[in-house]
């Protein structure tokens, strides 16, 4: 093997770069989200300086806030980043496996079957279970609604796009049920289920953070090592097979995962809609389309929208506390109607 | 199918029959359950001083007229619509264009002070034009072919999940409007009086004639934009036209009775199933098919979990998502 050595440099120069240029934009949104926590942590309705908050993290014992920043903000900014990357990776999964940019967890009503699910125990058990059961039932409705797209999408095996209409379909369904059940309910009832679906992140607390961690931690690292199978089935089933994945096998976990991640993330947090649909995109835009490379940029972008919308709906309009949900969409509904439009002329 | 003209005429005939008679059932059954004595002695001379009199002329009367109207009406928008998309899935629920309506007046309703339908079915149809508009840029391209009805639907869904979203960020921020504004969301034909239809009347009309001047044009129109063109008409004003009595037809029923899903997209099937393409007969079949699918699926919600109301659109939902599904299943994967 003789490799000409200008050849070789050229190589070694594209690819250094590249993984240079990646690792730098991976740092630099790092550093972003870093820094959008700090200013979390410092603004709401009780005004706080930067040295009282480090005072509060570092040493809780001798400050005043440090209920404020340990049990108020903290476990909020956590959850709202936890739940932003779930939703991002959640959405940008099912992008691949569906092979359509415009699939994710709402659309196909993944969302829809967890937000019934809640629903469903606020309305029934609300007054007689304790609410930190909430989660368990969303994730349920998700799995459900997941389980039930499958079963009915079936017809000598799963195509994409069965899977889409048939979800948005079941989507359409739960939907109703969830209004049903919140104009029959009392008004309370039906204003925290509608501020529930919308998506906030009020009131979160560290129990939430911690039990949508294990998920995440799981689910993640799965999604990781088989996302390099995305990228070939993003060729077609037939390439895929070609190349030795299974790709039946393959798209059922990927599936799951996503239902998982998109299921904790709507338990713990609301109906958050269109982060799914629009991180995978912009990281698509700064990282380029490989699956593996994307993945980790996309749960960034996923956690710093979130985030904001979070920070915004917390200090914009005091003192009222506005849903995080408003902000994502009323940013990520327009965009994706522009991501639509520079779509338009792709056949799928 | 019905194929001979005289069978057709009697199918249209039987459906007349069957309108009247849920149309009669609606008027007749619910909480309070009434004869039919009663329901022709207050047609024949009201008398405010009898409860069954009140009951019929305030509450059960406006209920089916708004059934039937809006029934018919979603019914024949989305015949069309899958006409003008060649898309089995298309209908004003499914594209968005009640949603975009749906909108439009929450946001009237929240910066303006307006309570009847007649004051804001200008937003209303503007919603719908907004949103047809929308999900017609979307969803252009795929070549000569156009594009596939999974590109459409999924075009439609998202523009209906942004209008949706907008709306429920709204109705939060103020919540004075939440109560009044939610039954109505879920698309209800309960707790109207008759005189707001009156001033939507015309609106009705307009759509009404231009349906029958452009029925031969969408017939044309089935059969490709190439035939509508050898046959001396000009395509895009027959699509606008057509457009146009969509955006009227949907408009004006989300104006009246808020988001009413699935009639659009379940009747004008049965239909083509009963009375084949030609819009000729579907259209008036799409009509009364829808006037009786609201009707029936109004009597039943009132039987879902008495002495709740549920929503009728609610009701639609439910009966509409298994056929949904059925005709996704059916679709063929294009390549």
């Amino acid at each position: 093997m003789t490799h000409s050595p200008a050849l070789t440099t050229a190589v070694d120069r594209i690819v250094g770069n590249r993984a240079l240029r990646y690792s730098g934009m991976v740092g630099l949104l790092g550093l972003v989200l870093l820094a959008s926590m700090g200013l979390s942590l410092r603004l709401g309705s009780f005004p706080t300086s930067l040295h009282e908050v480090g005072q509060a993290l570092f040493d809780p014992q001798d400050s005043e806030i440090a209920f404020i920043v340990w049990e108020l903000r903290l476990p909020r900014i956590l959850l709202a980043v936890l739940a932003g990357a779930a939703l991002a990776v959640a959405g940008a999964i099912l992008q691949g496996i569906v092979r359509n940019p415009l699939a994710s967890p709402d659309v196909i009503g993944i969302t829809s079957g967890a937000a019934m699910g809640a629903v469903i125990f606020l309305a029934l058990f609300g007054t007689t279970l304790s609410v930190h059961w909430l989660p368990a039932a969303a994730l349920l409705g998700a799995l459900l609604s997941a389980l039930l797209m499958f079963s009915l999408a079936w017809k000598d095996g799963i195509t994409p796009m069965r899977m889409v209409l048939v979800g948005i379909g079941l989507s359409a369904a739960a939907g109703s049920v969830t209004t049903l059940l919140i104009v029959i309910s009392d008004d309370t009832a039906a204003m925290t289920a509608y501020v529930w679906l919308t998506g906030s992140l009020y009131a979160a607390q560290w129990q939430d953070v911690l039990g949508m961690l294990p998920w995440l931690l799981v689910t993640v690292p799965l999604c990781l090592s088989q996302a390099r199978h995305l990228s070939v089935m993003a060729l077609g089933d037939h390439v895929a097979r070609g190349l030795g994945v299974n790709v039946p096998c393959c798209r059922l976990l990927l599936m799951g995962c996503s239902v998982i991640l998109a299921g904790t993330a709507v338990a713990f947090a609301g109906g958050l809609g269109f982060v799914g649909l629009i991180a995978p995109h912009i990281a698509s835009r700064l990282v380029g389309q490989d699956f593996l490379r994307r993945l980790p940029v996309t749960a960034l972008v996923g956690a710093l929208i979130v985030l904001h919308a979070d920070l915004l709906g917390r200090v914009a309009f005091l003192p009222k506390d506005l849903p995080a949900g408003i902000f994502v969409s009323g940013v990520g509904a327009p965009f994706f109607v522009y991501l639509l439009y520079r779509h338009r002329d792709h056949s799928r | 199918m019905l194929t001979r003209r005289t069978t057709r005429l009697a199918g249209l005939l039987a459906g007349l029959v069957l309108m009247a008679t849920t149309f009669a059932a609606s008027v007749m059954l619910g909480t309070t359950e009434l004869p039919p004595s009663a329901f022709i002695a207050t047609l024949l001379h009201y008398d405010p001083s009898r409860v069954a009199h009140i009951i019929i002329v305030k509450e059960r009367l406006p209920r089916a007229v708004l059934a039937v109207l809006v029934g018919a009406s979603l019914a024949i928008a989305g015949a069309l619509m899958q006409t003008l998309t060649r898309n089995p899935l298309a209908s004003p629920g499914i594209l968005g264009i009640n949603a975009g309506a749906m909108c439009f007046v929450v946001i009237a309703v929240a910066l303006l002070p307006l309570h009847a339908p007649a004051d804001y079915v200008w937003a209303a149809l503007l919603g719908a034009l907004v949103a047809a508009c929308l999900v017609l840029m979307l969803s252009r391209g795929g070549g000569r072919a156009g594009p596939s009805s999974l590109r459409v639907v999924l075009a439609g869904v998202a523009v209906t999940a942004m209008f949706v979203s907008f709306s429920q960020g709204l109705l939060i921020i103020d919540h004075q409007s939440f109560e009044s504004v939610l039954y109505w969301l879920a698309g209800s034909v309960s707790g109207r009086e008759l005189s707001i239809v009156v001033p939507l009347l015309p609106l009705f009309g307009i759509a009404l004639l231009l349906c029958m001047l452009l029925v031969r044009h969408a017939n044309a129109l089935m059969l490709g934009d190439d035939m509508v063109t050898s046959l001396g008409m000009h395509v895009g004003t027959i699509k606008l036209l057509l457009g146009l009595i969509v955006i009227l037809l949907a408009g004006s029923s989300v104006a009246l009775t808020g988001m009413i899903g699935f009639v659009g997209l379940i009747v004008p099937h049965m239909a083509r199933g009963l009375f084949g393409v030609d819009h000729r007969w579907l259209l008036p079949a799409c009509a009364l098919l829808g006037a009786c699918l609201l009707l029936l699926a109004d009597v039943a919600s009132r039987f879902l979990m008495p002495p709740q109301d549920v929503p009728v659109g609610v009701m639609t939902a439910l009966i509409g998502t298994p056929f949904f599904i059925y005709l996704a299943r059916r679709q063929q994967a294009r390549p």
